[in-house]
């Protein structure tokens, strides 16, 4: 599996990072290592196998459809980089 | 109050017989933090104010007969667990200044039981990492040498242990971040099973690997910490509702007769020949106290660390996308959404985790999904049920925690894969779920070495009783940095 700049530019772009075009190289290099040594898993037979998405079995527990939160929104927004009136504030995004 | 690193149980015996107070023993933590911290780097925040009032408010418990077993003893997070009030980063640019409005629930459990924190451990940022070279705030330094790495993630609470400065902190482990720099550190690190303790309040990494962890002087130290955060929480569905068991009573149990599986692979090319040898003379010990040495196999040990790192970076994209500039963490300026997400990330967050993020994307993306991330979650059950086949023939599984002991800081920064090998041994635990610790068991050229023991899901108890014994017999447990006892 080779990783190209055009690869590494798509995959930031779904990941939402920007990267500079002076570390696009480093990332060639260093990603395609990390692919490489992923590839390793193709000589393992697991035909027979169902994917394992989790360490125990365990079904979703359910409670009983109260409310048992508080509102806590202007505490929350203490963390907020910018806010106005309860709302969070981003560039426009709509014309 | 100059004797160094007393374990919880003597603080606890202390405070139980009225010969020192809360107050004196977290005054002391705070001295040997402010002496030995600018040097060491194991400490992002120390929180002194609130570290004295909990150790008043927990001496005055004890006036009232209203005293736990851990009320009064100091002890650190690790800064991946958020504190109400207190700044809580990850050792990352992207929450720098980001104060939690609530407890995790470990956190809440234990200041409930009376313990004092006296502040919050450094870490590989967001716990990605196996040196803690990845931290925005610097790496911590080993405490046995300077020049070498504690391990990561958790190495501040690692070395905080090792130098004296608390006698226990938490950790976190996704795929060896307590065990490894415990074993590089000459501490005992714990991973409890997974759904043991709650992970509510505990910054996501991977989620279906992470688990809080306890890293001591002594597996009773351990036991006696895992009974209070151990339970079901209500606030994380995966914590288990299974009963929590007496851990202490637990300690003593003879290993006489029970029967310890050490895999052949464990000691094939990669794993230093004197650290094999301190791992050969701590399975000696167990033959001594009447314990059976059985060999058993992983054949697919080395499929570990590859599967992990599929499932482990698949996960940690998904759980970091919700850094975004918009309701926490760092915001970089910009005219549009778009750059507003992209330059607040790439800016938030360090090189490993935007490495990560990036291959956890590619792993998950159209075209790539059945290829990698369905094989290695098929790989990852093929390691579970080895493991699982293992544990029909012997309690317990034994052997080392890491290849090497703690390597010079900088030695394997250019090359992530060589960085990644340091996880070998550690993340089949995290794969299965197992609890595993990791001991001290020697010395390697004058720096510690690790036996790691592997148990069956929720068999935590087995785990810290094995390794209990293991250091009644043994005093590697006591060897400290320079030699101090």
């Amino acid at each position: 599996m080779t990783i190209t700049r055009t690869d590494i530019e798509y995959v930031a772009h779904l990941a939402r990072l920007e990267i500079d075009p002076a570390e696009l190289d480093g990332y060639v290099s260093k990603l395609g290592r990390i692919m490489d040594f992923i590839d390793t898993l193709e000589q393992a037979d697991t035909d027979s196998l169902q994917p394992m998405a989790h360490p125990q079995e365990m079904a979703q527990r359910l409670r009983p459809d109260q409310v048992t939160e508080t509102d806590r929104r202007d505490e929350y927004q203490r963390n907020a980089p910018e806010t106005a009136d309860g709302l969070y504030i981003v560039p426009r995004v709509v014309e | 109050m100059s004797d160094s690193r007393l374990t919880v149980m003597e603080m606890a015996r202390r405070l139980q017989a009225g010969e020192v107070s809360s107050r004196e023993l977290t005054a002391d933590c705070l001295s040997r933090i402010q002496a030995q911290n600018p040097a060491l780097n194991a400490f992002i925040a120390v929180s002194e104010a609130e570290a004295l009032a909990a150790a008043d408010a927990a001496d005055a418990r004890r006036r009232a007969g209203d005293a736990g077993p851990l009320t009064g003893i100091p002890m650190a997070h690790k800064d991946i667990f958020c504190t109400a009030g207190v700044a809580t980063t990850c050792a990352s640019r992207m929450l720098e200044g980001f104060v939690p409005p609530y407890d995790a629930t470990v956190v809440a459990r234990l200041a409930a039981a009376g313990v004092v924190c006296v502040g919050k451990t450094n870490m590989d940022e967001f716990a990605m990492g196996s040196s803690n070279e990845t931290s925005y705030f610097g790496p911590v330094l080993n405490p046995w040498d300077h020049a070498r790495s504690p391990g990561g993630s958790s190495g501040g609470s690692a070395a905080a242990v090792a130098a004296g400065l608390v006698p226990l902190a938490t950790g976190t482990d996704t795929g060896g971040s307590v065990r490894q720099p415990a074993a590089l550190c000459g501490i005992t690190g714990f991973k409890p099973s997974y759904g043991r303790v709650s992970r509510y309040g505990m910054i996501a990494f991977a989620s279906s690997l992470d688990q809080a962890g306890l890293m001591a002087l002594t597996a009773a130290d351990i036991a006696a910490f895992l009974q209070v955060i151990a339970g079901a929480d209500e606030r994380d569905s995966t914590c288990a509702d299974t009963p929590v068991p007496d851990y202490a009573a637990a300690l003593e149990t003879a290993v006489t007769g029970k029967t310890i599986g050490v895999p052949g692979e464990y000691f094939d090319a990669g794993l230093d020949p004197d650290y094999a040898a301190a791992v050969n003379a701590a399975l000696d010990i167990y033959r001594e106290l009447g314990a059976t040495i059985k060999p058993v196999s992983l054949p697919n040990l080395a499929l570990a660390v590859p599967a992990y790192y599929v499932v482990c970076p698949a996960e940690a994209s998904s759980n970091l996308a919700r850094f975004d500039g918009v309701r926490f963490g760092h915001r970089a300026a910009a005219d549009d959404i778009e750059s507003l997400y992209k330059r607040s990330r790439s800016e938030g967050f360090g090189e490993e985790v935007q490495r990560r993020i990036m291959t956890g994307t590619y792993v998950l993306s159209a075209g790539y999904y059945d290829a990698y991330y369905l094989k290695a979650q098929r790989v990852r059950q093929l390691i579970s049920d080895d493991l699982q086949r293992c544990f029909e023939d012997v309690d317990i599984i034994a052997g080392p925690t890491t290849p090497t002991p703690a390597f010079e800081l900088g030695a394997k920064t250019s090359d992530p894969v060589q960085m990644y090998l340091n996880d070998t041994y550690t993340v089949s635990a995290n794969l299965a779920g197992l609890p595993a610790i990791s001991l001290p068991c020697g010395l390697v050229g004058g720096l510690p070495a690790g036996l790691q023991l592997i148990g069956p899901h929720m068999a935590d108890a087995t785990v810290l009783n094995f390794a209990h014994v293991y250091q009644q017999a043994t005093e590697w447990h006591l060897q400290a940095p320079g030699g101090a006892a």
